[in-house]
């Protein structure tokens, strides 16, 4: 340490999981700790804009997660933060609120980072979509470092996103459609489907990113 | 292409995973914790757990259980069993649940499912129907028991699911209580019935007793998920054995 004096959590906050209200945030925090990691779960704005490393899961409605995202006070930070082309995922509803607008619930504006919409999934299948789907890489990216094309991920919901600019679409999967299940744009990467419940390759997708955005630093 | 779910299924009392016959009978099958490490190890889609303690005792020990559950197994988690009100819903869920599987409580108050959609998201709320076939006629029908199976209520099983699913539930969790414990196939004509009747995922349960069984089940019962737990638990068949034997009859699974 150099003899340099620092508050104490600027030494510990290495990986920051949002914590916005929005339920369950615990299988995060315990993936990020199975690799090796100290997890902190926060709602401080200025770790999410500091941090070297933000996940943002997520479950829910989507004008319930806009809601608390302002009610914390955390819009401007994590915008900030993705701007600025900082380590960023996004999880299910962290990748749905990044877009501009979502058909739920009526319609509700997001955060509009990512141009795009949030649509409903086509009607004639059950929904939610819920279960282990194949995620069809389209990009070559060190995200996907040791997991194969076609790996089965977990998902579990109702509406996908549709970003404007196809280029930002990572990974594809089908289910009735064929819709953009991952998406990355610089060091933003953002999933549909639920990386810490989908077993060890969800935990090497983590793996990846968190090395990668700590090799960035 | 979505693929089905095998889904293993632990029964819980006071911390320790048992099985029965028809609900009578307990034997003692392990320890929680590690039983799911190894369904995980093996390959299972997602695991339920049901405390059958019904205490307050028991629902403390079974938070600590999922807890401990959460740190070493990243797949989904359904936990069920004597959740009578949100506050129970929040434990769970916060102890690591994905899922929570309501059935008595919400039987007596269906009003439970509609909070519990509305706060925590239709997703986590699991309606859990044990069903049971009334006459005889040419067009079957089922009624609901509740109270782990003691209790008859009086409400057609079909009916009911429609009910729980318009008031938020995001998946049900169908057990034949004929079929349950006698290894004999599960009941597919219910499968099938509540799975055209509702458009959320269905889980089959109760009366697996060999392979057959659970393609029967994800086939003609038309079922998104089939649930066992002795045929697993007892070493009879390996989740491996299961999913190759259902991927040859040409059902998608995750291998």
């Amino acid at each position: 340490m150099g003899g340099r004096v620092l508050p104490a959590h600027r030494l510990i906050i290495m990986i920051a999981v949002i914590d916005y209200g929005a339920g369950n945030l615990r299988s995060v925090a315990n993936a990020v700790a199975r690799l090796g990691y100290e997890p902190v779960v926060t709602s401080n704005a200025r770790d999410v804009r500091e941090a070297p490393v933000v996940i943002m899961p997520g479950v829910g409605a989507a004008a319930d997660t806009m809601f608390n995202l302002r009610k914390h006070r955390l819009v401007t930070a994590v915008r900030q933060r993705i701007v600025e082309n900082k380590p960023f995922f996004g999880v299910c509803m962290g990748l749905q609120v990044l877009c501009s607008r979502s058909e739920e619930g009526g319609g509700c504006e997001c955060l509009s980072i990512i141009p795009g919409q949030v649509r409903k999934l086509p009607p004639g299948l059950k929904v939610p979509h819920m279960g282990w789907n194949q995620v069809r890489q389209k990009v070559n990216h060190p995200i996907f470092n040791g997991i194969p094309d076609g790996t089965n991920f977990y998902f579990v919901h109702s509406y996908y996103v549709a970003p404007d600019d196809k280029n930002l679409v990572a990974g594809e999967t089908e289910y009735g459609i064929t819709f953009c299940s991952m998406l990355v744009q610089g060091n933003l990467v953002a999933t549909q489907f639920h990386p810490e419940k989908s077993g060890e390759f969800g935990l090497k997708m983590y793996d990846n990113f968190i090395k990668s955005a700590l090799g960035n630093k | 292409m979505l693929t089905r779910r095998i889904i293993p299924c632990l029964d819980v009392k006071g911390g320790r995973v048992v099985k029965g016959k028809s609900f009578i009978n307990l034997r003692d099958a392990g320890d929680p914790v590690k039983l799911a490490g190894f369904y995980y190890r093996e390959g299972a889609d997602e695991l339920v757990f049901l405390d059958i303690t019904a205490t307050p005792d028991g629902r403390n020990t079974m938070v600590d259980v999922v807890e401990r559950i959460s740190n070493e197994v990243f797949m989904p988690l359904t936990v069920g069993g004597g959740l009578r009100n949100i506050n129970d819903m929040r434990r769970m869920l916060m102890a690591g649940a994905d899922k929570v599987s309501v059935n008595s409580a919400a039987v007596l108050n269906p009003e439970i499912i509609r909070e519990g959609a509305a706060r925590f998201g239709s997703q986590c709320i699991v309606i859990a129907i044990d069903a049971k076939q009334v006459g005889n006629g040419k067009k079957p029908r089922w009624e609901v028991y509740i109270s782990s199976g003691q209790k008859p209520t009086g409400l057609d099983a079909i009916e009911w699911a429609r009910r729980a699913v318009a008031l938020g539930a995001g998946e049900v969790l169908l057990t034949s209580m004929d079929a349950d414990g006698h290894r004999a196939g599960y009941d597919n004509d219910l499968n099938r019935t509540v799975s055209e009747a509702v458009n959320v995922p269905v889980i089959a349960s109760g009366g697996a007793g060999s392979l057959e069984d659970l393609y029967q089940a994800l086939a003609a019962g038309k079922a998104d998920a089939v649930l066992a737990a002795s045929i697993f638990h007892y070493g009879k068949y390996s989740i491996g054995d299961t999913k190759r034997y259902l991927a040859g009859k040409g059902i998608p699974v995750r291998i």
